[in-house]
């Protein structure tokens, strides 16, 4: 158990040559860079540690990370963008009644389960139903996403959003997540993990599909640009009064000055997040509840003959760490102004926060916010530097040397090379992590 | 009657003989997925990027004989590369068993550690592949396009609707048939087989019987890269190289895999076809099918689609999750545990 | 001397000895057999027997040469064959198939072996080509003890037979192995039916707690009121 105020000595290192990394970026590249990596850091910092509650805690082989933190994305845009009048006007009434129609079609089916007896008639009449269901709501759903999405296309075509602060989205983002972690642990949690794994995988590969092609919720690939912000606009910052007065009084360029302070005030946002979640992943770690769940972790026979109901406290894991995992991706697609569903790419998205968990320490909160802001870190910089690599090692090259070229060319991927080594590496040589579970029953 | 006739063709032509070619490939996907999970018994979360691997080698081989002048004439340059593809693969993966899987099996981890070692297998892999080939799609089929054309069908049959019968279809499914025939024959006439069986069944029994373990392992990663190649040719021949398309394909081939058993031959491959089918049937746009059969009066206006392609993944994971709910050894009961 | 002999043997699987000091042997040809309370250790005293863990103390013996050191595998090619009390078939696999795994380690021909099998065992002929695990508990048990027959062993070791089988079932497993017997093969057989085990048993040896308590014929042990009365349950 984290014994609360002190810390580690790993810890105060590993967190120590992270700093140091950090500021060698801003000294050889540039501030504004580094503090961009470092946004984005915390970030991966808070999804990792949405995954650690559901993996580190409670054994929960979660793939599908991508599929919750694109809906907390798409809740972003839900929430703050301002809504599309016309598409409304267009489609909107059709498009509810496909949905009424959907809702009764599941209540009917949902009636025969319980009316009928089991066998292969109640199953003939649920197909039946169903597929009535599907053919009722898509008579009204098809004509109203099409007058919804030809309206302005170019600039919306789709049904917009509530237009609140962004903010608020945070929040809705991880409800959301949660909802549908509810309802999907409800359907799977009962399976093995690599089971789970599979299915989680595919739920996301099916929240991302929606995403990428229901064009009239999210104009799909065509994505959402310009999301209203929680910070300033740099533009606003380099015409202000005061910021043209602090940044000639520092003595930068009042650009990089604007950069920095809206870089600054994001981050100073997500750092507020990720310590008041740490504070309470760790309080609920220590907790009779926290201790409940790494018992039935370790021995679930052992204590579901003790009378724990270990498919609610799954459930109920699996629900909290996802609405963490939803908050992070509202976040980012703040961070990040726009919402662009291609971008979610399982190799660099979900895979990577696994690294980050099983290399930071799983089953310990402060090694999954380690592991997040060292693998992003590598992950962001492996390119750059993997070139620079290439670079060298080729330079006795002639510049026409189609290998040099082939070799400065795929450096990029080289990382992804290199993460699997780190991972493997780690499972091999340091199977707990770097900042390993405390107390831990040994698990590996 | 000629519409009937005309109907059945379209069927024919853009659902069945997809569907059997995507299922052929599928199925040598499934197998060697569920050749690991029985003898190894942990699921190979790197098997897609194998493929990609396997068929990688095979790409830059047939780029190699085509820029020599080598080919085969009528059937794809490709297929001259899948022997030393096999064995580059091959040799690929026995390392990954040497150097990360062995030290596991020696430690008695539970398998979810074998999951993830093989995600970071499945991380190195994909950066091998797009490091040497690039992420980029990549086309390498040669020779004759087609077995009947469109014309000719039409020539021949003076229907409306042409079928097509492309080679790459056809060399799906025969060469899938092929190894299948060759791997049944391994797994249940040869006494190596049959000591694969052995262990896959009971281990500690096998091993009493002075069953090799070592040697049954290797014998399975040769087969599965084997098996991963020549999926991954075929596939690549019939719809084209990208290496982010066969990590896409695990789902499906995963799904196929357990819906017939995890760990059982024959599932693989009733999972293989029954996955494709339901993927092909479900997305395909019936218009012009109920247009030939149905009077004019009633032809429909709309594209007659059940769900659109972009949900061809949605069908797999849902057929899986129904299976995993309601029989979850899948359809010829493999291994559960 | 015994073929083979485990003598003063003395270990357990971990850190606490649950074997001490025990003696068990048994003759070509004969039926010897482990009886006792549970916990006794007398699947654990057969275990030894076949190295499948380590002794702290004493040694095996086989036709006197020493093995205390072999691995289960290399004491099979030394002629040991061990029957396990569960998962002793191969379930997906036909009963031919089974048998053909038993010879695994054989490079010659072995069908002279299997139609030998056959005629022990009528019913495994009949289901030859039947999968073990679709078979009754009873003839899996002869698909089990068929398996460990086929490399012809000297010693076959059996983890009680009858468990969770009929009566007629134990009464007919028991006729066969008193056939296998007759052919030449050392037997030892651990079994929780005391009574029936020992009516059949040339030599019998009763542990408890670890150690022998009794050791001597069958019918003697049978005979004797204090084995009656501690374990076979009075009359």
């Amino acid at each position: 158990m984290n014994t609360s105020g002190r810390t580690s000595t790993p810890a105060i290192l590993a967190f120590g040559a992270m700093a140091l990394a950090v500021i060698w970026v801003g000294q050889a590249q540039s501030w504004s860079l580094a503090l961009s990596i470092l946004n984005y850091c915390v970030i991966a910092a808070i999804m990792s540690l949405g995954l650690n509650v559901q993996w580190g805690y409670a054994g929960l082989f979660n793939v599908g990370l991508m599929g919750f933190a694109a809906l907390g994305g798409m809740a972003a845009v839900l929430v703050s963008m301002p809504p599309t009048q016309q598409a409304w006007q267009a489609g909107g009434p059709a498009l509810l009644t496909a949905m009424l129609m959907a809702l009764i079609t599941i209540i009917a089916a949902i009636v025969v389960y319980k009316i009928f007896q089991p066998g292969g008639r109640r199953h003939l009449v649920m197909t039946l139903v169903m597929m009535a269901g599907l053919i009722a709501s898509r008579w009204f759903f098809d004509p109203a996403v099409k007058a919804i999405e030809s309206v302005d296309p170019s600039r919306t075509g789709y049904l917009g959003g509530a237009g609140l602060p962004i903010l608020i989205s945070w929040v809705v983002g991880g409800l959301l997540a949660a909802a549908a972690a509810w309802l999907i642990g409800k359907i799977t949690l009962g399976l093995r993990a690599d089971y789970l794994a599979i299915a989680t995988l595919g739920i996301s590969e099916i929240v991302l599909s929606m995403l990428r092609y229901e064009e009239w919720l999210t104009r799909g690939v065509k994505n959402v640009n310009g999301l209203p912000r929680p910070v300033p606009y740099e533009v606003d910052i380099q015409q202000s009064q005061w910021g043209l007065a602090w940044a000639s009084k520092l003595g930068a360029n009042v650009q990089d000055f604007a950069s920095i302070v809206v870089k600054l005030s994001y981050l100073g946002l997500s750092l507020l997040v990720l310590a008041i979640l740490f504070w309470l992943c760790q309080a609920a770690l220590k907790s009779p509840w926290g201790r409940m769940m790494r018992a039935i972790r370790d021995n679930e026979t052992a204590a579901e003959a003790m009378g724990k109901d270990v498919k609610r406290r799954h459930l109920q894991v699996f629900v909290l760490g996802s609405a963490v995992i939803g908050l992070a991706g509202a976040m980012m697609v703040t961070l990040d102004g726009q919402f662009t569903p291609n971008s979610y790419n399982p190799l660099r998205f979900t895979f990577l926060i696994w690294v980050m968990v099983i290399v930071g320490g799983s089953g310990n909160n402060l090694g999954a916010i380690l592991g997040g802001f060292m693998i992003w870190f590598f992950w962001v910089q492996a390119e750059p530097i993997g070139l620079w690599v290439m670079e060298v090692g080729t330079s006795w090259m002639s510049p026409e040397n189609p290998l040099r070229k082939h070799l400065l060319e795929s450096a990029a991927h080289m990382r992804l090379m290199i993460m699997g080594l780190i991972l493997l590496l780690t499972l091999r040589f340091r199977p707990r992590g770097i900042l390993p579970e405390r107390n831990d029953i040994g698990r590996h | 009657m000629q519409d009937l006739l005309n109907a059945l063709v379209l069927l024919a032509n853009f659902v069945f003989i997809p569907a059997t070619a995507y299922g052929s490939q599928l199925a040598l996907g499934a197998l060697g997925v569920t050749l690991v999970y029985g003898i190894l018994r942990f699921s190979n979360f790197a098997h897609g990027d194998t493929m990609a691997f396997g068929t990688m080698v095979v790409i830059l081989l047939t780029w190699w004989f085509q820029s020599k002048g080598i080919g085969l004439g009528v059937l794809p340059t490709a297929l001259m590369g899948i022997p030393v593809a096999i064995l580059l693969t091959a040799c690929f993966v026995l390392l990954t068993d040497r150097w990360v899987y062995r030290y596991h099996r020696q430690k008695k981890a539970p398998s979810v550690v074998f999951l993830i070692a093989s995600i970071g297998v499945m991380f190195l892999m994909n950066g091998v592949v797009r490091f040497v080939i690039g992420p980029g799609d990549q086309r390498f089929e040669d020779g004759e396009r087609f077995i009947i054309t469109a014309r000719a069908f039409r020539e021949w049959s003076g229907l409306n609707e042409g079928m097509v019968f492309r080679t790459s279809q056809g060399l799906s499914i025969a060469v899938a048939l092929l190894v299948v025939i060759a791997l049944f024959w391994f797994l249940e006439k040869t006494r190596t087989g049959k000591s694969m069986r052995a262990y896959s069944d009971n281990e500690n029994l096998a091993l009493l019987s002075g069953i090799n373990p070592e040697r049954v392992v290797m014998i399975t990663w040769i087969l599965s890269a084997a098996l991963a190649t020549i999926a991954g040719t075929l596939y690549g021949l019939d719809k084209g190289f990208r290496p982010f398309t066969y990590f896409q394909l695990l789902l499906p081939i995963f799904a196929a895999a357990i819906v017939g058993g995890l760990g059982s031959p024959l599932g693989a491959i009733a999972g293989g076809f029954i996955v494709a089918f339901s993927e092909v049937v479900l997305t395909y746009a019936y218009k012009k099918f109920f247009t030939y059969l149905l009077p004019d009066e009633w032809a429909p206006d709309g594209l007659m689609q059940l769900l659109s392609t972009d949900y061809k993944f949605a069908i797999s994971f849902v057929i899986l999750v129904l299976v995993l709910l309601i029989r979850p050894t899948g359809i010829f009961g493999g291994k559960s545990t | 001397m015994s073929f083979l002999v485990g003598q003063n043997m003395t270990g357990g699987y971990g850190a606490a000895d649950i074997l001490h000091h025990c003696t068990i042997g048994v003759e070509q040809g004969e039926i010897a057999v482990i009886v006792g309370p549970n916990g006794a250790g007398k699947s654990t005293a057969m275990k030894a027997l076949f190295g499948m863990l380590s002794l702290r103390q004493g040694e095996v013996l086989l036709n006197g040469e020493n093995i205390t050191t072999l691995s289960p595998q290399a004491r099979v090619l030394k002629g040991m064959s061990f029957v396990p009390q569960t998962h002793n078939v191969f379930p997906s696999m036909s009963v031919e198939e089974n048998l053909e795994m038993g010879a695994f380690i054989r490079r010659d021909d072995f069908t002279a072996t299997m139609a030998q099998i056959y005629d022990l065992f009528p019913v495994l002929k009949e289901k030859r080509r039947q999968p073990a695990g679709q078979l009754s508990g009873g003839q899996r048990q002869q698909v089990a003890v068929g398996r460990a027959l086929m490399t012809q062993p000297k010693v076959l070791m059996l983890d009680e037979p009858t468990a969770g089988v009929s009566p007629i079932v134990m009464d007919e497993l028991f006729d066969r192995i008193i056939d296998v017997a007759r052919t030449g093969i050392a037997i030892l057989m651990v079994e929780q039916n005391a009574r029936q085990a020992l009516q059949i048993a040339d030599k019998g040896y009763v542990l408890v707690q670890g150690s022998n308590r009794y050791t001597d014929t069958g019918e003697a042990l049978l005979a004797n009121p204090d084995v009656r009365r501690s374990f076979l349950g009075g009359q």
